[in-house]
Parts: structure tokens; C-alpha cells; sequence
């Protein structure tokens, strides 16, 4: 019982946190499959969100117009950085947008931190979790917090929202045109400018949500807090196969598994029940897989990364050949 | 692109003016008298800095000469070869750590690290030659050596990548190295602030190590190895038409970069003696990146010229920060005129030109020699 028990909510704290994920991967997806840009300040993005949720919570405000507030004021973050610093280089070399996009993030974590001080917050705050968010769920005899159902359900919402809206909408259309050859798409009058708007607007919008989900998961937030998330979508998208928006979600459950899995086996052999598997294998698990492990989940996530780039740089749907040498 | 006359100047790039051109202007118009000149001049400058006893500026002329070694090297990787690392910094975490465990005396080292595995629990590199701490020396070489094989099996994986996927690749890298960094305990103290460690670190120490690298680094960029580099960089396809080999170039500049940030790292450690993983990371990769980039990607000199320009400014703006209180201020405006750079002058304020110092003595309109 307690192994099942055990399974069945490490399955969804992985769904959980893999909806988290591919609300990240996808905005890091959309921005990249029209301008190759890798976005590093879409989790500055999220930090954003983070902060404009605790101030507005801080306000008690009403969740709901929280919410709508927070969605919308970090969409406006996201537009500006759209317009004052990519769009005047569009076109440049992969890595001068790359580092473009370092220094946004610097601005927005520095410009958080003066924000802060202006405030006269401390650089850590403790983020105010709304009362809805506590407690847990009840599935017969198994809890689940209720943060992670919550997260599942919301994530769920607006990753089917946006597949209405890419596959069955006109702008969602366009911008699927854009994604395919910008340039082609804007000879057919397609108005570029609007569609990369779009495509920030509805990352923010999405990286908008996973951060206030994030900032309850972690209960406290800083300005710092988007740099380990974002590379973190960036893998997912990885796994997806980089620019598709229906790989960066499977990317994201995918993460989300592999990284509950990595965090779950080590020291496995110290929780399960007696007789279950032999003594001799528990004594193996306990000496390969020691709870001392746990601390490395990152590494090996990155090295998955790693690996993942060079052997499949297309993602697990995508084509196995190599990225060329260029 | 460089051309034939950009041949290895002197180190100490625009820091030398002629104020008199008399009779002696044949004499030190020689390439190599003026070179001996500048290093002259800067072992001058050094020495009545360090008899001046300040020690606020003897501290930023230490700073100065480390970034300048780590912007020196990662323009050797990334600027020469486009390959561009964002995980240099973690050589420099693993030379600032390898060097700061060798040198630490034998008796702390049991009290503070009490779990090393025996064979580094007993050796140490604290011992001098008559004066000169000799264990510092060679505790540096073997942590740079060490991290030198370690990035040439980093590079093996990671140099076949290009364009963004690279940089990505290596950041994930600087990653690792901090969790191994933080999980590590019985070499690192994990999380704890790793402390202790002898202030060997001087102003001789860091120019002696930067000359060097700049030395090595120019005559790298100057050589065949050098060429390759910049031509696999420019085309690689036409690179590989004419015979070069991608991988070779790529990884001895990998190599030999990662050697000099490690060096970098033991410089550093045994200067702020006291420090956690938290320094190896983002802000200190973004800092050097920018005086990269404000210098020029693939020049030499736009290095040297960038270094001082953002620790000048970086120094000033903290000072302005101390007044105003406005803190995060100095690195929005850093940020800034990256962007700023990146935009209008993509490639840097030399782009890839170099300021050779002979062409500073030689009156204007004199044919090139």
C-alpha cells in the first residue's frame, strides 16, 4: 500500500511540476521558432509575475482581479522587451540576440531589486499564498496537495487553450506561417511586427501563471528565482525538439518525470516496505542509489541536456541526425 | 579582419604614449625595444603602487589583472573560434577550489576539511622557497593542468556543437560544476563559505600570470593554430575545403582557455581567501561576457581595452551606488550599454582590430615597415 500510495503521488507532484514546465517551454518555443532566439529573460519573466502577484496579494486584492492584474502587467513587461530590445535586432547572429537577451534579464532582475529596496522589502520575501492554494485534496484514502492539482488543472487549461488558438484561429494561423519561414509569411502580408508581439504576449501571459504557481510551490520569492526555471524550460523544449510548441509540452512532462524520478530513487531503498524485493537487492539499492545522490538531480538533468543536444538535437520526436558543425 | 601587419605587439596596449619623439626615436622605434619599454613601464607603475601602500588601488590592479586573464582566455574561446562558452566560469570555480584544497596548510586541513580522502589529506603546498611561496606556484599548475584535461573532456563532447546550441551546452555545464560544487562536501564544504585560505595573491603574482596569458593568447592568435581558428570561424565549410580540420583548432583553444581561467580562479581564491559557490556563477560569467563584448570578440587588444574600461566603470558606478543607495543600479547600466554595444557596435569598440603599440611611435603618414 504505502509503495502505491507513494506511486501514485509521485505521479502527480511529476505532472505537476511538468505542467509548469510546459507553460515555460512553450512562450521559450514560440519566440524561438520565429526568431531563433533563445529568450533567457522569459524567466525573469515568471520573476516578474512573482512579485507583481505578491504585491497585488500583499494589497489583498481579490484573487481573481490579482490574477487578471498580474497577467496582464507582466504581458506589458513582455511587449516592451519585445519592442525596445529585440526587435531593433532582429536579424543579428544567434549569439549576439543570445546575449541580448542575458542583459534583458540582468535589467529586469536588477530593476526588480531597486524596485524592492524602493519598497522597502527585503530582497527574500515570503510569498503570501492564497488560502485556495493550501491544504490538500482527498482521492479516497490518497492526499495530494492541492497546489499540485491545482497547477495540473490550470496547466492543462491553458496548454489546450493554446493549441485551440494556434490550430484553429487566424492568428494563431499566421503565426504557425511565421514560424515556418518569416520571410515567406510576410510577402504574404502578414504583419510580422503583430505576430512576434503576439508571440511575447502569449509566452508572458503563460510564463505569467507558471510563476505564481512557482512562487507558491517555493513559498518565497527573489529576483534571482527565473534563471534555474528558464533553463529548466529550456531543456524541456530540448527534449521536445527545439521551436515546436506541441514538443516543448511533452518536453515538459517528460522533465517533470525524469526529474520527480531522480529525485525519488536515490535512497529508494531506505523507504520501501519490508519484503518487497529481496534484502540483497535492497542492500544493492542502498548502496547505488544513496539518499546522497538526491543533491545531484540538477547535474544530471543538465546532462541529459547535454547528451539530448548532441545526439538528438531534434528532440525525441523530432529526426535523430546530428546539429551540424557550422 | 586582421591583417599581416597586426603582428604581436606589446602587452601593456595603450597604457604607453610617447610624450618626446628626439633622436632617441630610431632606437626605441624597434618593436621590441618598445616592448621592453612597456613592460618596464608597467613593472614601474607596479612597483610604486606597491611601495605606495594603498591598498584600495593595489586591489583593484590585482581585480584588473584577473579579469583581464579571464576576459583574455574566453576571447581565446569564444571570440577566436565562435564557438561561445557561457560556462568558462566553472574552470574558474574548479581552479579557485583545486588550488585553494592544495595550498591549505596540513594542519587546518585536517581541522576543516576533515573528510579529504587520504592521499589529498597529506599532501600540501604551502612551502616556500626562500621567500618565494613555491607551493603556490605549483599548487596553480596542477589545478590548471587538472581543469585543462577536464575541459579538453568537456570540449571533446561539447565543441561538435555551434551557434547558440554551444553556449547553452556549456552554460549547462557551469551548472553542474556548481552542484557538484555545492554537493561536495567533504572537498568544498558544500554550501559553507570555504575560508582560510593564505593570501598569496599579490600584484606581481596576477601581472605575471595576466602578461603571460596575453603574451600566450596574442602569439596563439598569430600562429597557425591561431589562423585556423579564426578561419573555421569565418566559413567553416570553406575552412574544410582547404584542408583545416574543425574539431583541433576548436579544442586547443578550449583547452589552453580553460587552463588560463583556472589560473585565474587560484589568483582569485588566494586573494578574497574566503568564498562559496555562489561567486562561480551567472553574474560573474555575465561581467566578463560583457567586457568581451565591449572590447570586441576576437581582439586582443579589445580585450585588454575592455577590461579596463568596465572594472573603471563598474568601480565608479559602485561608488555612485554607495551615495545614491540605489543598488542593481550599476548593473542595469552595465546591461545597458551592452545592449547598447551589441547594438551599434556589434562588434565591440576595436571590432577585431588590434592597437599595436609600434604604429603609437611612428608619426602619421610614415610607410608601415
Amino acid at each position: 500500500m504505502t509503495l502505491v500510495y507513494y506511486a501514485i503521488q509521485q505521479t502527480v507532484n511529476a505532472l505537476s511540476i511538468g505542467s509548469l514546465y510546459a507553460l515555460m517551454a512553450v512562450g521559450l518555443a514560440m519566440v524561438f521558432s520565429i526568431l531563433r532566439l533563445i529568450n533567457f529573460a522569459h524567466g525573469d519573466l515568471m520573476m516578474v509575475a512573482a512579485y507583481l502577484a505578491a504585491f497585488a496579494l500583499f494589497a489583498n486584492l481579490p484573487l481573481g482581479l490579482a490574477v487578471v492584474l498580474i497577467i496582464i502587467g507582466t504581458v506589458i513587461v513582455g511587449l516592451l522587451m519585445e519592442r525596445i530590445a529585440y526587435r531593433p535586432i532582429r536579424g543579428a547572429p544567434d549569439v549576439a540576440t543570445l546575449l541580448t537577451s542575458l542583459a534583458v534579464g540582468q535589467i529586469l532582475q536588477n530593476g526588480m531589486l531597486l524596485t524592492t529596496r524602493f519598497l522597502g522589502q527585503p530582497i527574500q520575501i515570503a510569498f503570501p499564498t492564497p488560502d485556495v492554494l493550501n491544504g490538500v485534496v482527498a482521492f479516497g484514502s490518497i492526499t495530494v496537495p492541492r497546489l499540485n492539482v491545482v497547477s495540473l488543472v490550470i496547466g492543462l487549461i491553458a496548454l489546450v487553450s493554446l493549441s485551440f488558438f494556434v490550430t484553429r484561429t487566424v492568428p494563431g494561423l499566421s503565426m504557425r506561417a511565421a514560424a515556418e519561414d518569416l520571410t515567406a509569411a510576410q510577402l504574404m502580408g502578414i504583419n510580422i511586427n503583430r505576430v512576434i508581439a503576439l508571440a511575447f504576449a502569449i509566452g508572458s501571459g503563460l510564463a505569467a501563471i507558471a510563476g505564481l504557481l512557482f512562487a507558491v510551490q517555493a513559498g518565497q520569492i527573489n529576483p534571482y528565482m527565473g534563471f534555474t526555471p528558464v533553463l529548466k524550460a529550456f531543456i524541456a523544449a530540448v527534449i521536445g525538439g527545439f521551436g515546436s510548441i506541441a514538443g516543448a509540452v511533452v518536453g515538459g512532462f517528460v522533465l517533470g518525470a525524469l526529474e520527480v524520478i531522480l529525485t525519488a530513487l536515490p535512497g529508494i531503498g531506505d523507504i520501501l516496505p519490508p519484503g518487497m524485493v529481496s534484502p540483497s537487492t535492497q542492500a544493492l539499492l542502498q548502496q547505488w542509489l544513496p539518499s546522497s545522490l538526491t543533491g545531484y538531480r540538477d547535474a544530471f538533468v543538465f546532462a541529459a541536456l547535454i547528451l539530448m543536444l548532441l545526439f538528438r538535437p531534434n528532440g525525441i520526436l523530432g529526426q535523430p541526425n546530428r546539429e551540424e558543425m557550422r | 579582419m586582421s591583417t599581416l601587419d597586426d603582428r604581436p605587439a606589446n602587452p601593456a596596449i595603450g597604457e604607453v604614449r610617447p610624450n618626446k619623439r628626439g633622436g632617441v626615436a630610431a632606437l626605441i622605434q624597434s618593436p621590441v625595444a618598445i616592448r621592453l619599454g612597456a613592460l618596464l613601464i608597467l613593472a614601474i607603475g607596479l612597483s610604486l603602487l606597491h611601495l605606495s601602500g594603498r591598498v584600495f588601488w593595489q586591489g583593484l590592479v590585482i581585480n584588473l589583472g584577473i579579469f583581464m586573464i579571464l576576459v583574455l582566455s574566453l576571447n581565446l574561446a569564444s571570440g577566436f573560434t565562435g564557438v561561445f562558452s557561457l560556462g568558462h566560469i566553472g574552470f574558474m570555480a574548479l581552479g579557485a577550489y583545486g588550488s585553494a584544497i592544495l595550498t591549505l596548510p596540513l594542519a587546518k586541513k585536517a581541522d576543516y576539511l576533515p573528510n579529504l580522502p587520504a592521499w589529498l589529506a597529506s599532501i600540501h603546498f604551502d612551502f616556500y622557497l626562500g621567500p618565494f611561496p613555491l607551493g603556490f606556484l605549483l599548487a596553480t599548475l596542477l589545478a590548471a593542468g587538472l581543469v585543462a584535461g577536464v575541459a579538453l573532456l568537456v570540449g571533446l563532447v561539447l565543441m561538435r556543437l555551434s551557434g547558440h546550441f554551444v553556449a547553452v551546452a556549456t552554460l549547462g555545464f557551469l551548472v553542474i560544476v556548481r552542484v557538484i560544487l555545492f554537493n561536495a562536501d567533504n572537498f568544498t564544504r558544500g554550501s559553507r563559505t570555504f575560508s582560510n585560505v593564505t593570501p598569496y595573491t599579490g600584484l606581481w603574482w596576477v601581472w605575471f600570470w595576466a602578461i603571460l596569458t596575453l603574451y600566450v593568447v596574442w602569439r596563439l592568435k598569430y600562429s597557425a593554430y591561431g589562423r585556423a581558428m579564426l578561419a573555421q570561424r569565418e566559413d567553416a565549410l570553406a575552412a574544410q575545403a582547404v584542408g583545416l580540420a574543425i574539431m583541433p583548432p576548436r579544442l586547443l583553444a578550449f583547452v589552453v582557455s580553460a587552463f588560463f581561467t583556472a589560473v585565474a580562479g587560484s589568483l582569485y581564491a588566494h586573494f578574497i581567501t574566503s568564498f562559496s559557490p555562489t561567486v562561480f556563477y551567472f553574474d560573474l560569467t555575465f561581467r566578463v561576457i560583457t567586457m568581451l563584448i565591449v572590447g570586441g570578440l576576437g581582439s586582443v587588444s579589445g580585450s585588454v581595452l575592455g577590461t579596463v574600461v568596465i572594472i573603471a566603470l563598474a568601480e565608479a558606478l559602485r561608488r555612485l551606488e554607495d551615495v545614491t543607495l540605489l543598488y542593481g543600479m550599476s548593473q542595469i547600466t552595465l546591461a545597458v550599454i551592452f545592449i547598447v554595444i551589441i547594438l551599434f557596435r556589434p562588434n565591440g569598440l576595436l571590432g577585431r582590430r588590434e592597437i599595436v603599440l609600434a604604429r603609437l611611435f611612428r608619426k602619421g603618414g610614415e610607410p608601415s615597415p
